[in-house]
């Protein structure tokens, strides 16, 4: 008896089929726009260091207006803020905050949200009746409400920060994974993977949860322009990052006493992170449209 | 129905009854530091433990637990220790504001999004429709405080037609509402408007628009008579709980503008760590977000004509 081998097709590399996923998101203008802009401001995160005219703490010029020439022949592109510190430098570096702590939250908020949904969805029953019960009651809360009793009691640093955004949006994202879960449970290659005797985890994650990513692609990415919104908006109320690193809320909080007589001051942070969450957004809805498509 | 509506009630009580649960057990872990607050810090460790067994604070968990939930049952909210007055007193006048607040925000959001969404809904995928929807992405993108920012420094500083506060310090003033309510709305219609124009897109791809469409009744009397009736229902269900939304949005504005309201008082109250304060507003929050939820979800049956109880 000879063997037979049967010649498979080779599977694409991850990398190859991730690039093949952004040319099809060529189609969508919209989502290109969004993507430039994201791509743009990782850019300005990454090479911060090198750009940055000024170092971001720096006291060097109080009050100086946008394009004012500063000591030794640089130039304040944005102004300089109440206490002389060089506003785009501060915006540039505000990047790198940003751009680390949203996807690292979201990252957080998605590593326990998925486990809870994947055994809500598959599971059923009691799990399914308990974890949405639980989900159920955080997501009554309204978000801010949440946000600022909770950093009002454990105290506002970037680990509690993580926290907070954790322990509320982990419910939304169990509650999408389960209703995905729930679609995808009946289909037949889970019903042959329970025939082969797996166990119930290597199932959903190794069949469901690749099955699920479309959904919850487009999720991440507005996840993450809404968690940006939210430490922006606890650096906003003053319950954000502590000074004196830059935080674009923080800026907004420090300089809008100011906005009547200075307005650029908190002007331009503003400007920055409404194109980085539009960015995501536009993103997202392109990704969404791309998706439907086919 | 009637079955229904009791089991939402249901679990719209049980819901608030965890959440009272959990925002005493978190809150009780900052609670140390109450007879300092109350007292001074001039006081000795003797006086402020007298003070601490006086008001109960020594006795078991459940015991507090079940004194507190059965005082706010009956309206007896504690008493605040920034204010040094009954909650009660601070916290229905702020609510009022409020109130007044999202009312106007409501009244702007709900006909200007429906409007929209339906005109954008009515031709997927005109220009009218690109317009529509791109431009309801950006207002959502821009969060409350950057809109508050950008907004003041349009009409408060380059135009100078507005009160850049909204302290209202001199009675009630309709112009100091103008901002607050602009902000508020802008960020939170591009969201009814998204879903209106998904629901109105869906309902014209259906077979008895086509129809309507195609024995030749005018356009205008299909919109209206035929698409509009379909197209609405689920909008409602958006717009209940968009106040859930509100409630967090009203929270900057108040705090940029000076808006005495409810969700500057929120803010205020945990920036001091005054607990009885926050237990009662982040319940009166969270028992408005039930309400409006279980409202959509009954209303929404009551509306959707494939839903029936027999």
């Amino acid at each position: 008896m000879t063997e037979q081998t049967i010649e498979l097709p080779r599977r694409e590399s991850g990398l190859l089929r991730a690039i093949k996923s952004v040319a099809l998101l060529r189609e969508s203008v919209v989502g290109m726009i969004g993507l430039g802009i994201v791509v743009f401001w990782v850019l300005i995160a990454l090479f911060a260091d090198l750009i940055a005219p000024f170092p971001p703490n720096a006291t060097i010029m109080p009050l100086a207006s946008p394009g004012m020439a500063g000591p030794d022949g640089a130039v304040f592109w944005l102004g300089t803020d109440h206490i002389g510190r060089d506003i785009l430098s501060r915006i540039m570096f505000g990047a790198q905050q940003v751009l680390i702590f949203a996807p690292l939250a979201t990252l957080c908020a998605y590593s326990v949200g998925i486990p809870m949904g994947l055994a809500a969805g598959y599971v059923g029953g009691m799990t399914d009746e308990v974890l949405s019960f639980i989900a159920n009651v955080i997501l009554s809360f309204p978000v801010l409400v949440l946000y600022v009793i909770i950093i009002s009691v454990i105290g506002a640093s970037a680990v509690n920060i993580l926290i907070a955004v954790t322990f509320a949006s982990a419910p939304g994202i169990m509650r999408i994974v389960r209703g995905l879960v729930l679609d995808l449970r009946s289909r037949e290659y889970v019903a042959a993977a329970e025939t082969r005797g797996e166990s119930p985890w290597r199932i959903m994650v190794l069949e469901i949860l690749p099955n699920a990513r479309g959904p919850l692609i487009v999720d991440i990415c507005l996840r993450v322009g809404y968690v940006i919104i939210t430490i922006g908006v606890l650096g906003f109320l003053g319950l954000g990052l502590p000074p004196p690193d830059p935080d674009w809320g923080g800026m907004i909080n420090e300089t809008r006493q100011m906005a009547m007589t200075f307005p650029h001051m908190a002007l331009f942070p503003c400007i920055a992170i409404s194109s980085l969450v539009l960015g995501f957004n536009l993103l997202a809805d392109g990704l969404r449209e791309v998706s439907l498509r086919d | 129905m009637m079955i229904f509506v009791l089991r939402r009630c249901g679990t719209m009580v049980l819901t608030m009854l965890v959440v009272s649960l959990l925002l005493f057990l978190l809150l009780e872990f900052s609670s140390g530091s109450v007879a300092i607050k109350v007292l001074g810090p001039y006081t000795s460790e003797e006086q402020r433990n007298l003070w601490l067994e006086a008001h109960g604070y020594f006795d078991p968990l459940p015991v507090r637990y079940f004194r507190w939930l059965g005082n706010f049952a009956i309206g007896d909210f504690g008493e605040s220790i920034r204010f040094k007055v009954p909650v009660s007193d601070v916290l229905w006048p702020r609510l009022a504001n409020t109130g007044i607040l999202a009312l106007a925000t409501l009244g702007t959001v709900v006909p200007l999004s429906l409007g929209l969404g339906v005109l954008a809904g009515m031709r997927e995928g005109s220009k009218l429709d690109r317009t529509i929807s791109v431009g309801s992405i950006i207002t959502t993108s821009v969060p409350e405080f950057a809109s508050a920012v950008l907004l003041s420094a349009v009409f408060v500083f380059y135009l100078d037609l507005l009160p850049g506060t909204s302290g209202m310090s001199d009675g009630f003033d309709l112009v100091q509402l103008a901002l607050p309510v602009m902000v508020l709305v802008l960020y939170d219609f591009g969201y009814v408007t998204r879903m209106t124009r998904a629901s109105m897109a869906e309902v014209m791809m259906t077979h008895y628009i086509r129809t309507a469409v195609l024995k030749g009744l005018p356009y205008k009397a299909v919109i209206m008579k035929h698409a509009l009736r379909n197209a609405l229902i689920a909008p409602f269900t958006v717009i209940m709980l968009q106040i859930n939304w509100l409630l967090s949005g009203v929270i900057v504005v108040e705090y940029y503008f000076a808006y005495k309201g409810f969700g500057a008082l929120l803010l205020e109250a945990s920036l001091n760590q005054d607990i009885f304060l926050i237990e009662a507003c982040a319940m009166v929050a969270v028992f408005v977000a039930v309400a409006t939820q279980t409202i959509a979800d009954v209303g929404y049956t009551y509306l959707n004509p494939r839903i029936r109880f027999s």
